[in-house]
């Protein structure tokens, strides 16, 4: 961890997003992680993310269950509200608050062990149920906090820092999420912040489940030759498919694309995301097709990276399936929730 | 009720059994030989004692007919309807001697002649039924019709009565409201023609039913939970809870769907399991709605996770646990008081939880109110400790009551405008000195921000390993948890105080410890009781411990789990406690309360029924 608190004074030039705020007021607490550690790198990736968006702080809820990735929800936007809750079951805390207030901003931070093993329940029924959320795995292959075993997503063949060989085969979060239909199934790297702060983003607006894989290596435990979720590695097997720009409602497009390459997906809330295919064979629109892209490339011991798979369509998001009113039950007055005693009077008969 | 005899002259103070097979369309019609005796103006109970099955296992469904509006199950069959022939030879040992017999003659069974001490009463039901219906199905469940024809002529249950019932369930459909009608007097008139009728065990209008109405636990409950403005309710289903969802959707979907839009102002979820119907109350309470999950033993062993978590992080939490026969799967359709202790105590590390003891449906649907509006005075979980007895069966009660002045109770939320005011929040800081602090919703302010974590915190919220940081908010939910009868309802008090011999018990143990006291009552035994409505204890629960000196504890368990928690709870000496215990899985009745406390008072004369004061 770092030991150096940044001062609280910002300086005046630094540039301020359309609320009048800086970067720095998206900051949350300091970090204890191991120094080099990637979830902080999607830390920065996600207060960039939220910053950019003009996110008001008190509009977003953060989410974690147990875990270093878990802990970083302190690390960010201060100014939100965070739930860490217990081990791998943060998706149904998401769900419940979720429930009571659909119009706030849902960003769920998890881990492999969180998501993968213990979760792995409650993170399938998350994505089956369609909640509106950003889902972020911070996927290093390993459990740090109790001292490097080793994860569900362990590769087969990966060596713990100790010598031990991983011999069974993992469990991959992008194919499991495209399995279960979710809409939004993204991988990246913590390395990436250019690639990874408009998933992010895009993530945030997506009107349902968003869930973005982000091999994260761990320093401490899984940085080291042999491990197939080190820096290293992962640099060299990185292949990014599908860039992905995020444009908010207001913002023109103002980038230009060659004719076939980019493949605009629209919002709910009018953003859109502008997908680029780096590979003109791949469809991020069809499921399957992204389906057999991916696992063909997973065997070649590629892990490909962008918005894999997206639809933007949001009929099956659970307030829309279940007819929610479109204020927050959490604020609909007590007179209106509350039937009154002549309607007792009259139900009375029903029971005689 | 006990040991009166069957073919005494016995108006509106008897019980009919119905043996049936399930799957096959009996509920409806014994409850319809149930609420016809009800709209007679003479009270009633109903308890169904039915399999884990769907289809094909024997079923039971009991009528207690009692003038006296006794609550709990009697003990002695006098009327016996045995349409399963599977279960006759038992059917027939358990019906009381002088009782009546009622079987389909249609296949002679000789066997049930082998008691002479009964009447056996022959009605050929399939031979009517099937030379006037046509259809498999159809003759299936017109024989039960049929068979409550014949019952109603037997103990005189008004026939207009019975077809102003038939009339409500099918004036839409003529077709079967005509095959009903037909099926009934088929019975009917068999009786009339070919028997002697009514038997001496009968019924007669009475006018005790006005203002009351039967309706079981769960209806209630749900019921509750509408009033009290519940909008999430999140579920695995699970017997004997299931029915508390469906009654909260089906009173939502007449009472929070918007006519013109179909916009619903509530959201029911089905989670995948109990550590997640639990985890969706947490987040959508901390969110700032009311929220709840019903479930059972089993769930609430799943959901100790993240009781201790909502406990902890302060969380309001209402979680009804409608009790079942345990350990394990257990019996899931018999009824039983066995999760006390579990949910007291649910949890790692130092946890303690509110319970409330409803003793009957019309107390399901206030304790259901009130069970918000404790847990978020106190933010902490709320256990109601329904049973199955309660949850599942039809009890007579006192029409609900509403009172349109009441309001919520949301506790310490404070409000954009106050933290508008602040200039830092502290969600553990205990400002007002009761052990209580003030919390703040997410989309509030930035403010009010404040990070819920069940790892160690200090009262500022922060993450804490600081042991005097830790403490500090460790005593404070002690503080917290010793505070909490001021808020939580009192004991019921009955008798006239003085005696020396007390009854302590709780929920559903109730009906049976009522009648109890009249039979001891009218043998001259004069007992005090207290029935506890919720824990932790009122100080009025230690005052009878003390001023009692020999205490019988009754309740539905092998292990004595109510005894213990008084033991734990309080100064009561352990010796005084005396165990009454039921734990079959059926409902209680008051023999053995009555014969285990005068067997306890004959050992020691002198406690007996003598007053303290003279």
């Amino acid at each position: 961890m770092s030991y150096i608190n940044k001062p609280k004074v910002a300086h005046p030039s630094l540039p301020v997003n359309t609320l009048g705020m800086t970067r720095r007021q998206y900051e949350g607490s300091m970090s204890t992680l191991c120094a080099g550690c990637g979830h902080d790198s999607v830390t920065a990736s996600i207060i960039e993310a939220c910053w950019g968006l003009s996110l008001r702080p008190e509009q977003l809820v953060k989410l974690s269950g147990i875990g270093c990735s878990s802990k970083t929800t302190a690390y960010f936007v201060s100014g939100s509200h965070g739930f860490n809750s217990v081990h791998g079951r943060m998706p149904s805390i998401a769900s419940g608050a979720n429930a009571a207030n659909r119009k706030l901003t849902y960003v769920g931070v998890s881990g492999d062990g969180d998501s993968l093993s213990i979760g792995i329940g409650q993170l399938v029924h998350a994505i089956r149920r369609n909640v509106n959320m950003l889902y972020l795995i911070e996927n290093n292959g390993v459990y740090g906090l109790t001292k490097g075993q080793f994860s569900a997503s362990a590769d087969i063949g990966t060596k713990a820092k100790r010598g031990d060989v991983n011999s069974s085969p993992p469990i991959d979060p992008v194919l499991l999420a495209l399995t279960l239909g979710a809409t939004f199934v993204a991988r990246s790297f913590s390395g990436d912040k250019a690639q990874l702060v408009p998933l992010i983003q895009a993530g945030l607006r997506h009107n349902g489940f968003a869930l973005i894989d982000v091999l994260s290596p761990c320093v401490t435990f899984n940085d080291h030759e042999g491990s197939t979720k080190s820096y290293t590695y992962t640099r060299e097997h990185y292949h990014a498919a599908v860039e992905a720009d995020f444009v908010p409602l207001a913002q023109e497009i103002a980038v230009d694309y060659a004719v076939g390459e980019s493949l605009p997906v629209s919002l709910h809330d009018g953003s859109q995301v502008i997908l680029r295919k780096l590979d003109p064979d791949y469809d991020p629109t069809d499921r399957t097709a992204a389906y057999n892209y991916i696992g063909n490339k997973l065997k070649k011991n590629e892990y490909v990276t962008g918005l894999i798979h997206i639809d933007g369509s949001d009929s099956t998001e659970f307030h829309n399936l279940n007819h929610t009113a479109e204020a927050p039950l959490n604020s609909i007055p007590f007179e209106k929730l509350s039937p009154g005693r002549a309607a007792l009077d009259q139900l009375m008969g029903r029971f005689r | 009720m006990p040991g009166l005899i069957a073919n005494a002259n016995r108006v509106n103070d008897f019980v009919v059994k119905f043996a049936n097979v399930n799957g096959t369309g009996s509920a409806s019609a014994n409850s319809l030989v149930m609420k016809a005796i009800f709209r007679m103006g003479v009270p009633v109970t109903g308890k169904n004692y039915f399999p884990s099955n769907i289809q094909g296992l024997p079923t039971w469904y009991e009528i207690r007919v009692t003038r006296d509006a006794y609550a709990a199950r009697a003990s002695q069959v006098d009327i016996m309807v045995a349409m399963n022939a599977e279960t006759y030879s038992r059917d027939v040992r358990e019906l009381s001697s002088g009782g009546y017999l009622i079987y389909d003659s249609t296949w002679p069974r000789s066997a049930l002649l082998q008691r002479g001490d009964i009447t056996v009463i022959a009605v050929p039901l399939a031979k009517l039924v099937n030379e006037n219906f046509d259809g498999v199905r159809n003759r299936i469940l017109l024989k039960n019709i049929a068979y409550a024809g014949v019952l109603a002529a037997l103990i005189d249950v008004d026939l207009e009565v019975i077809s102003a019932l038939l009339t409500e369930s099918y004036g839409k459909k003529p077709k079967l409201l005509d095959s009903n009608t037909k099926a009934l007097r088929l019975g009917y008139d068999y009786v009339k023609q070919h028997l002697m009728s009514p038997l001496p065990l009968r019924v007669e209008h009475m006018d005790k039913t006005r203002g009351h109405i039967m309706i079981d636990g769960n209806t209630a409950a749900g019921l509750g939970c509408v009033y009290a403005g519940a909008t999430v309710g999140a579920w695995y289903p699970i017997t004997p809870s299931t029915s508390l969802m469906d009654a909260f959707k089906g009173f939502c979907e007449r009472f929070r769907v918007d006519p013109k839009t179909g916009e619903r102002n509530f959201a029911v979820l089905q989670a995948e399991d109990e550590l997640a119907a639990v985890g969706m109350v947490l987040g959508a309470s901390w969110n700032g709605a009311r929220a709840f999950t019903p479930t059972s033993g089993p769930g609430i062993s799943l959901m100790n996770e993240f009781v201790g978590l909502a406990y902890y992080a302060e969380v309001p939490c209402v979680i009804f646990d409608v009790q079942r026969v345990g350990p394990s799967t257990g019996m899931p359709t018999r009824t039983q008081q066995s999760d006390i202790m579990l949910c007291a105590y649910a949890s790692h590390g130092d946890t303690r939880h509110v319970l409330l003891f409803p003793a009957n449906p019309e107390e399901c649907f206030y304790m259901a109110v009130q069970a918000f509006d404790i847990a978020e005075r106190l933010q902490t979980p709320v256990f109601v400790m329904s049973d199955l007895d309660i949850g599942m069966n039809d009890w007579m009660c006192p029409d609900l009551q509403w009172d349109d002045a009441y309001r919520p109770d949301r506790g310490k939320i404070l409000s954009q405008e106050e933290l508008a005011g602040l200039e830092k929040f502290y969600r553990y800081v205990d400002r007002d000195d009761d052990a209580i602090t003030y919390r703040t919703l997410p989309g509030s302010s930035p403010t009010g921000a404040f990070f819920t974590r069940g790892s160690g915190h200090n009262q500022y919220g922060g993450y804490t390993e600081d042991s005097a940081e830790y403490q500090v908010v460790l005593d404070r939910l002690k503080r917290k948890f010793i505070s909490a009868p001021k808020y939580l309802p009192k004991p019921v008090m009955i008798g006239k105080g003085s005696s020396e011999v007390g009854i302590v018990s709780l929920g559903s143990c109730d009906g049976a410890i009522r009648e109890a006291l009249d039979v001891l009552g009218r043998q001259k035994i004069d007992v005090d009781y207290m029935r506890v409505k919720s824990f932790p204890f009122n100080n009025d629960v230690e005052v009878f411990l003390r001023t009692h000196s020999t205490i019988f504890v009754v309740e539905q368990n092998r292990d004595a789990q109510f005894r213990s928690l008084l033991t734990l709870e309080t100064a009561v000496e352990k010796s005084k406690l005396n165990s009454i215990l039921s734990y079959s899985g059926l409902p209680m009745s008051a023999d053995p309360i009555v014969n285990e406390i005068r067997a306890k008072l004959a050992e020691a004369p002198r406690l007996s029924a003598v007053p303290r004061k003279l």
